[in-house]
C-alpha cells in the first residue's frame, strides 16, 4: 500500500482517493448524516434534562428482569441487552473477515449469528417496553417520580420511547438488511461478483447502530 | 445512437475503462424508460428543472395573490373568487388563506424551487459532464431521488385542496401553531401533509447529496485533480455536504413534532391555553424546535446560494474571457462558508428568548461570514475587471447575481448585530434581506445557469432578445420590490400580517405597498416571457452547430452536441489543466483536454 501511495496521486483523478468503491463512500456519508439525526435527538434530550430541576432515577425505573418479577435488579437486563448487541458486532466482524477470504460458508454462519443476536436484542427491547407499559409508562404518560420525590413531567418517557424506538427501528432495518445479505450470499450472488463488498457495507451500518446504542445506554440508563 | 454503458457496482480503484465492460445496449428504450424512469443524469436534471419551474409558477402566483392583499387591502377582485373559491369570498382574500399562501410560497420556493430545482438540476447535469464521468455513481439512487421529490410535491400539492386548507403557520413551522391542530385550520391535516412532504423531500435530498459527493470524489476522470475542478463542482460538493449533514437534524425536529401532534408528548409544548382552555402539556420548550429548525435552516440558505455562486463564477470567467480571479481563495471561502454555516443558526433567534450572552458568540460568528463573502465578491469583480466581456443573457444574470449578493449581504451585517436585531427582527427589513441575498440572487444564478447551459441541455439556443427583456424587467423589478421594504422594516413594519392600514404609523406606506405589489405582478408576468422562450426553444430554437458555442474550457463542451447516455462516444477525455486558461499566451481559450505545451507559461 505504501508503495502504491508513492507511485500514484490519490487525488489526481481516474481513481478513488480513499481507495474505496462508491457504495462504501456513500455509506460513510450516510452514517455521518444519521449520526446527526441521533445527535439532534440526544442533544435535545440532554438540554431538556439539564434544564429540568430534577429527573427520574434510572436505577428505580429500569430494575426488572424477565422471570424474576418483584426482584430489584437495577440495570441488569439492559446490560444483558448491551452485551448481546456487542457480541453481534463481533460476529459481524467475523462475517466481514470470512468475506475477505471469500469463504461463503463462513459468511453465512456469522451473518446468521448476527441476525440471531439482533433478534434477541429486539425481543428484549419489546419485553422492556411492554413491562414499562404495564407500569403505566408510555408517550405522554410518566408514572415515575423525580429523584427528589417531586412529580416529573412526561419528558422522561417521551424521550425514552422516542429515542430507543428510533434506535430499535434502526436495529430492525439492520436485521432486515442482514437477512437480505444472507440470502444473497446463500444464492451465490457475491461469489459470482467475486467479492463480498456488500457484507462490508452492511457491516458498517450494523456497527454504527451498535455504537449509537452505547450512547443511548449511557445517557438513558447510566447517568 | 451512441452505445450506453451501464455503470455497475465495481470493485476498488476501477478506472473508467472498466465501464466499457458490462452489458452494452443501445439507447432505444421505451418512452417510459427513456424520459420518465430514466437513469441518465441529464434526463433527471431536466426532470428536476421542469418540476422546479412548475413549483416556481405556483409559488410565484401565490405571492402575486397575497401582494394584492397587502397592496390593495380594501379592493375586491371577483376573479380571485372565481379562481380560489372559498379562499377569496366576495373577491377578498380571507385571512386564513393569506397565511396559507404565505406559508406555502415560502416552503415551495425555498425547498422545491431553490433547493431541488436549482441544485437538483445543475448538480445532476453538470457533475458527470464537468468531471468527466459517464453518469452518477449510482444512477438508480439518482432516479429515486427525483421520484421522492416528485412524491413530496404531490403531497404538498394535495394539501392545497383539503377542506381545512394547507399549513398556514409560516415556512419555519414553529410550534405551538404547528403542533396543535386546534390552533388554526391550517394546523390540522394540512400540517400533517406538510410534514410528510418534507420528510419525503429530506429523503430525496439525502439520496441526491450522497450521490453527488460519491461521484465528485470517486469518479473524476484521469488528471481531474480536485484543484482542476471547475468552481461549479466545488460549489455542488459543499452544497451536498451541507445538505447531508443538516437535513437529518430537521428530520429529528419533525419527528418530535409528529409525536407532539399525535401521541400526547410535550417536547415543544408547555403552559399553553387554547380557546381559554389550559392544556396539560408541561415541560417542553418551543425554543428547542427553533434550534433544531435553524440548525438546518441556516445551512439551507447556503445550500440554496452555493450552487448559484459556483455557476456564476464559471459564467463570469467564460464570458469575461479571463481566468477566474483567485481560484484557491474561492474554494477556501466556500469551505469557510460551509463550516460557518453550521455555527451561526441562533442569529435567527436573538429575540426569542436566547441567552444574550450566548447571543454574543453568535453575533461574532455571524459577522465572520462577511469575510469569505467579501472575498468572493472582490474576486468576481476582479474577474470582470478589464475583461473582454460578452454580454450574453447568462452573463447579465450572473452580473445581476453579484449586485444582488452585495446589496443583500450588506443588510445581513445589520441583522447580525443582536442589538440592532431587536428593532429589525420579524420586520420587512428581514424580508428584504433574505429575498435579495438568497431568493432573487439564487434565482438569478439559476437563470444564468439555464441560459448558459441550455445549448448543452437541448442542443438549441434560447432566444437572446427575449432573454434581454426578461433580464432587465426582472432586475429592475426585483430592486423596486425589495428595496423599499428596507424602509418599511426600519420603521418597524412587521412581516406576516394580513393588513397594515389599521396602524396609524404604517398608513404612510400605503402607496409604497401598492407600488411594490404592482412591480411584483409585472415581474411575475415577465417570467412568462422566459417560460415561452424555454418551451418554444426546446423544439423550435436555433440549433447549436458547434460543440463548444461559448468557447469554454470545461469538459461538457467536448461531448457531442446531443450527448447520449454515457456522455462521450469514445474514451472519456483526460484533464490536463485547470478550467480557467482564458486569454493565456495569446490564445483565447485552452480546453481542459489540451495537454500543457512545452513552452507554455505557468499560471
Ligand atoms: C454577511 C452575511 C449575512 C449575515 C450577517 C446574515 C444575517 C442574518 C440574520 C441575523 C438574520 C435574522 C434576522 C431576523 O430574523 O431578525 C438573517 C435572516 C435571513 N437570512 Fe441572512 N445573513 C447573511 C447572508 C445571508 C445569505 C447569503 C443568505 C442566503 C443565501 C441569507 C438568508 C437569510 C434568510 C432566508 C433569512 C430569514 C429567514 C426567515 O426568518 O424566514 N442570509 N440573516
Ligand atoms: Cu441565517
Amino acid at each position: 500500500m505504501a508503495q502504491a501511495a508513492v507511485n500514484t496521486k490519490w487525488w489526481g483523478g481516474g481513481k478513488s482517493p480513499f481507495n474505496v468503491e462508491y457504495g462504501k463512500l456513500m455509506m460513510w456519508y450516510f452514517l455521518m448524516s444519521d449520526a446527526f439525526t441521533f445527535g439532534a435527538f440526544l442533544i435535545s434530550y440532554g438540554t431538556v434534562r439539564m434544564s429540568s430541576a430534577s429527573w427520574p432515577d434510572p436505577n428505580h425505573v429500569f430494575n426488572a428482569v424477565p422471570f424474576f418479577s418483584g426482584v430489584h435488579m437495577p440495570l441488569v437486563f439492559v446490560s444483558f441487552m448491551t452485551f448481546v448487541l456487542i457480541v453481534s458486532s463481533v460476529t459481524m466482524v467475523l462475517a466481514v473477515n470470512e468475506g475477505h477470504k471469500g469463504n461463503k460458508q463462513g459468511v453465512i454462519k456469522y451473518l446468521f449469528w448476527t441476525i440471531v443476536f439482533g433478534l434477541i436484542f429486539l425481543g428484549s427491547q419489546a419485553w422492556e417496553w411492554t413491562h414499562l407499559y404495564h407500569e403505566g409508562a408510555w408517550w405522554g404518560h410518566n408514572p415515575f417520580p423525580n429523584a427528589d420525590g417531586t412529580v416529573a413531567t412526561t419528558n422522561f418517557t417521551n424521550f425514552f420511547f422516542t429515542i430507543t424506538g428510533f434506535h430499535g427501528f434502526h436495529v430492525f432495518s439492520g436485521v432486515v438488511i442482514n437477512l437480505i445479505a444472507l440470502l444473497m450470499t446463500q444464492n451465490g450472488v457475491f461469489e459470482r461478483r467475486g467479492h463480498y463488498l456488500m457484507i462490508e457495507k452492511v457491516g458498517l451500518y450494523w456497527h454504527f447502530v451498535d455504537l449509537v446504542w452505547v450512547f443511548v445506554f449511557l445517557f438513558f440508563y447510566l447517568v | 445512437m451512441s452505445e450506453v454503458t451501464h455503470i455497475h457496482e465495481h470493485a476498488v480503484g476501477v478506472s473508467h475503462e472498466a465501464h466499457h465492460e458490462g452489458h452494452h445496449h443501445a439507447d432505444h428504450g421505451s418512452f417510459l424508460s427513456k424520459y420518465v424512469f430514466s437513469q441518465d443524469h441529464k434526463i433527471i436534471a431536466k426532470q428536476f428543472l421542469i418540476t422546479g419551474i412548475f413549483w416556481a409558477v405556483i409559488g410565484g402566483f401565490f405571492s402575486v395573490v397575497f401582494r394584492l392583499q397587502i397592496g390593495f387591502p380594501d379592493a375586491k377582485f371577483p376573479w380571485l373568487e372565481t379562481l380560489l373559491g372559498e379562499w377569496a369570498k366576495g373577491g377578498q382574500l380571507q385571512p386564513e388563506a393569506y397565511y396559507a399562501l404565505v406559508t406555502i410560497h415560502g416552503t415551495v420556493l425555498v425547498f422545491f424551487v431553490l433547493t431541488a430545482g436549482l441544485s437538483g438540476t445543475f448538480s445532476n447535469f453538470l457533475i458527470p459532464l464537468q468531471i468527466g464521468a459517464r453518469d452518477m455513481a449510482s444512477p438508480f439512487l439518482n432516479m429515486l431521488s427525483y421520484w421522492f421529490f416528485f412524491a413530496a410535491g404531490i403531497i404538498m400539492l394535495s394539501s392545497l385542496f383539503v377542506q381545512t386548507g394547507p399549513f398556514s403557520g409560516g415556512w419555519t413551522a414553529y410550534p405551538p401553531l404547528s403542533a396543535l391542530g386546534d390552533a388554526s385550520p391550517g394546523s390540522k391535516i394540512g400540517m400533517d401533509m406538510w410534514m410528510i412532504s418534507m420528510a419525503l423531500f429530506i429523503v430525496s435530498s439525502l439520496l441526491g447529496g450522497l450521490n453527488y459527493i460519491a461521484t465528485i470524489l470517486n469518479m473524476r476522470t484521469k488528471g481531474m485533480s480536485m484543484t482542476r475542478l471547475p468552481l461549479t463542482i466545488w460549489a455542488f460538493f459543499f452544497t451536498a455536504v451541507l445538505g447531508v449533514l443538516s437535513f437529518p437534524v430537521l428530520l429529528s425536529g419533525v419527528i418530535l413534532l409528529i409525536f407532539d401532534r399525535h401521541f400526547g408528548t410535550s417536547f415543544y409544548l408547555s403552559d399553553i391555553f387554547i380557546n381559554g382552555q389550559a392544556l396539560p402539556n408541561e415541560g417542553g420548550s418551543a425554543i428547542l424546535y427553533q434550534h433544531l429548525f435553524w440548525f438546518l435552516g441556516h445551512p439551507e440558505v447556503y445550500i440554496i446560494l452555493l450552487p448559484a455562486m459556483g455557476m456564476v463564477s464559471e459564467i463570469l470567467s467564460v464570458n469575461s474571457r479571463k481566468p477566474i480571479f483567485g481560484y484557491m481563495a474561492m474554494v477556501g471561502s466556500m469551505f469557510a462558508i460551509a463550516i460557518l454555516a453550521f455555527l451561526v443558526w441562533a442569529h435567527h433567534m436573538f429575540v426569542t428568548g436566547l441567552n444574550p450572552f450566548l447571543g454574543a458568540f453568535f453575533v461574532l460568528l455571524t459577522l465572520l461570514i462577511a469575510v469569505p463573502s467579501a472575498i468572493k465578491v472582490f474576486n468576481w469583480l476582479t474577474t470582470l475587471w478589464k475583461g473582454n466581456i460578452r454580454f450574453t443573457p447568462a452573463m447579465l444574470f450572473a452580473i445581476g447575481f453579484v449586485s444582488l449578493f452585495i446589496s443583500g449581504g450588506l443588510t445581513g451585517i445589520f441583522l447580525g448585530n443582536s442589538a440592532l436585531d431587536i428593532q429589525l427582527h420579524d420586520t420587512y427589513f428581514v424580508i428584504a434581506h433574505f429575498h435579495i441575498v438568497m431568493g432573487v440572487a439564487s434565482m438569478f444564478g439559476m437563470m444564468a445557469g439555464i441560459y448558459h447551459w441550455y445549448p448543452k441541455m437541448f442542443g438549441r439556443y434560447l432566444n437572446n432578445g427575449l432573454g434581454y427583456i426578461h433580464f432587465w424587467i426582472t432586475m429592475i423589478g426585483a430592486y423596486v420590490i425589495f428595496w423599499p421594504m428596507h424602509y418599511e422594516g426600519l420603521a418597524g413594519m412587521p412581516r406576516r400580517y394580513y393588513k397594515y392600514d389599521i396602524w396609524e404609523s404604517f398608513k404612510q406606506f400605503g402607496t409604497l405597498n401598492q407600488i411594490i405589489s404592482i412591480a411584483a405582478i409585472i415581474v411575475f408576468l415577465a417570467q412568462f416571457l422566459f417560460l415561452a422562450n424555454f418551451f418554444y426553444s426546446i423544439w423550435k430554437g436555433r440549433k447549436v452547430t458547434s460543440k463548444n458555442p461559448w468557447g469554454a474550457n470545461t469538459l461538457e463542451w467536448t461531448t457531442p452536441i446531443n450527448p447520449g447516455h454515457g456522455n462521450w462516444d469514445g474514451e472519456i477525455p483526460e484533464a490536463h489543466r485547470w478550467a480557467y486558461d482564458y486569454g493565456k499566451d495569446g490564445q483565447e481559450f485552452i480546453s481542459q483536454t489540451t495537454p500543457v505545451g512545452d513552452n507554455e507559461s505557468k499560471h
